[in-house]
């Protein structure tokens, strides 16, 4: 009882910065977050996460929470298959509730050529075990009975790709969680504070200036999302990124009348509601390249104009809030993730919109990279190498509609 | 909101009037090497800041034209047909 009324912090306010850490993650998101915690438990603790803003304030804190593994490529499919099956196990090794639902994903086909595109992504998806089918307009309604799937819609829907193990999950209780677990672990998680340099010797990192003094540092992680390219800017790394905005909006808190993720890669809308009982809709990155974090006027009226011929039963309900997040884009709509020419430099980078779903296993790849020096098997695909040696991983079936 | 661009050959216009053609880059030099010819095509800026950029009024008179813009904040400084931009960076690695 006397526990309930003492104050808990989530992590330890730290005081000055030490003079020297094994690994510093620039960026305190998930990312940044989640490899700090496996660091700590694999034994490395001397290890700082450095945030220019608040904990979680970047994509960490913007995205539209939807978990889903139903990628094109088999490199893809099973590296966010790993992430969803260490998602379904997190609430409890964090001993933190993330109010998981996983309700399944349902992504519409509205044209031939969609159908059959759905098709192949079931059966790259079945071949690597992962649940993922294609469905009719029939059983699609019945996933979500209060949708229009029926009548004269200016996009009918002739099916979908059903991914029962998608979901939402609270992003915010991912980062608390993870910022936690890293604390307890030991690494320090140091708010407002900004790297403004990183400086090398002999080609390999040795330390980041802040602007809380200089550190020296053994590894340096960029997990900068939508900034990335501008930390690698400082060790001379470049990288095929551009950065642009994503926006999202929700509605006031309504009864239950959706349970799965709803995506439509035509109408460029994906919907869910919220354990408040919001609606939750989201859309596709604005085609140029912007830092700045506004949204558009043009982007609420497509998008509610979208969800109207889904659900036109919202055509009163109050928009409460929208935002935007950055999206660090990718040639190939797929990660950087790894080493890169400058020795001890690690990216975690291009993740576009797809980067909260893979919290989990970016984290224990990283942690083992760091920890043995050696890339793991599940993200080789991903090295930023692969651009100089055209073997792309194209996963613009499944990821240029961000979802 | 979002933005508005002045198209050198139509005027003010909404920027979905426009598609985007990506930030100025340098060209490689005559006989590059694979490694350059990747950068050329994969590697970008992306600067936070004032960033010269390729723009299509797609919607209008279909002209290219160019522009600088900060990313930072949207703000159009100027806009030109490229064949009235003497120096596009071209030559810069």
């Amino acid at each position: 009882m006397r526990d309930l009324l003492r104050r808990h912090r989530m992590w330890r306010p730290r005081g000055e910065l030490r003079s020297s850490y094994d690994v510093v993650i620039v960026g305190g998101g998930a990312h940044g977050l989640a490899t700090a915690y496996e660091l700590s438990k694999r034994g490395i603790t001397n290890v700082a996460v450095l945030e220019r803003n608040y904990i979680g304030s970047g994509a960490a804190g913007r995205n539209t929470t939807i978990l889903r593994s139903n990628y094109r490529t088999p490199e893809g499919a099973r590296f966010y298959d790993a992430s969803v099956k260490l998602y379904e196990q997190l609430a409890s090794e964090l001993d933190f509730n993330l109010l998981f639902s996983q309700n399944g994903h349902l992504t519409l086909a509205h044209t031939d050529r969609s159908v059959f595109v759905m098709r192949e992504r079931a059966e790259v998806n079945r071949l690597l075990g992962i649940d993922s089918r294609f469905i009719g307009p029939d059983e699609v309604q019945a996933l979500a009975p209060e949708m229009q799937v029926r009548g004269d819609a200016t996009y009918p829907i002739m099916g979908a790709l059903y991914h029962p193990p998608g979901g939402i999950i609270r992003h915010d209780a991912v980062v608390w969680g993870y910022a936690r677990a890293a604390d307890r672990g030991g690494a320090e998680i140091h708010p407002y504070t900004e790297v403004t340099g990183i400086e090398t010797s002999g080609g390999r990192v040795s330390a980041v200036q802040t602007n809380r003094g200089r550190v020296a540092a053994g590894t340096v992680v960029n997990a900068t999302a939508g900034w990335s390219t501008l930390v690698a800017d400082m060790v001379g790394v470049r990288l095929p990124i551009t950065t642009h905005i994503l926006q999202a909006f929700v509605t006031e808190p309504l009864k239950p009348l959706l349970d799965v993720v709803i995506v439509s890669s035509q109408m460029h809308v994906y919907i869910s509601q919220t354990d408040r009982g919001e609606i939750l809709v989201g859309a596709e990155i604005e085609p140029w390249t912007t830092y700045r974090m506004n949204g558009t006027l043009n982007f609420l009226q497509e998008a509610t104009r979208h969800t109207l011929e889904l659900f036109p039963q919202l055509e009163h309900a109050n928009v409460l809030r929208s935002w935007a997040g950055l999206c660090d884009v990718s040639p190939d709509y797929s990660p950087i993730l790894g080493l890169t020419d400058v020795d001890g430099f690690v990216v975690s980078a291009g993740w576009g919109t797809y980067g909260f779903k893979a919290t989990p296993i970016v984290g224990t790849t990283l942690a083992e990279l760091i920890a043995t020096g050696r890339t793991p098997q599940l993200i080789e695909p991903f090295a930023l190498e692969r651009f100089y040696t055209d073997s792309l991983v194209s996963e613009a079936a499944a990821a240029a509609v961000s979802h | 909101m979002s933005f508005v661009l002045q198209c050198p050959n139509c005027g003010p216009r909404e920027v979905t009037d426009f598609a985007f053609g990506g930030e100025l880059t340098a060209r490689p030099r005559s006989r590059p090497s694979e490694r350059e010819l990747h950068t050329y095509v994969y590697m970008r800026r992306n600067a936070a800041g004032a960033q010269l950029e390729w723009w299509h009024h797609r919607s209008g008179c279909r002209a290219w034209f160019i522009a600088q813009r900060d990313t930072t904040s949207n703000l159009v400084s100027w806009t030109a047909l490229p064949e009235d931009v003497a120096d596009r960076g071209e030559g810069a690695a």
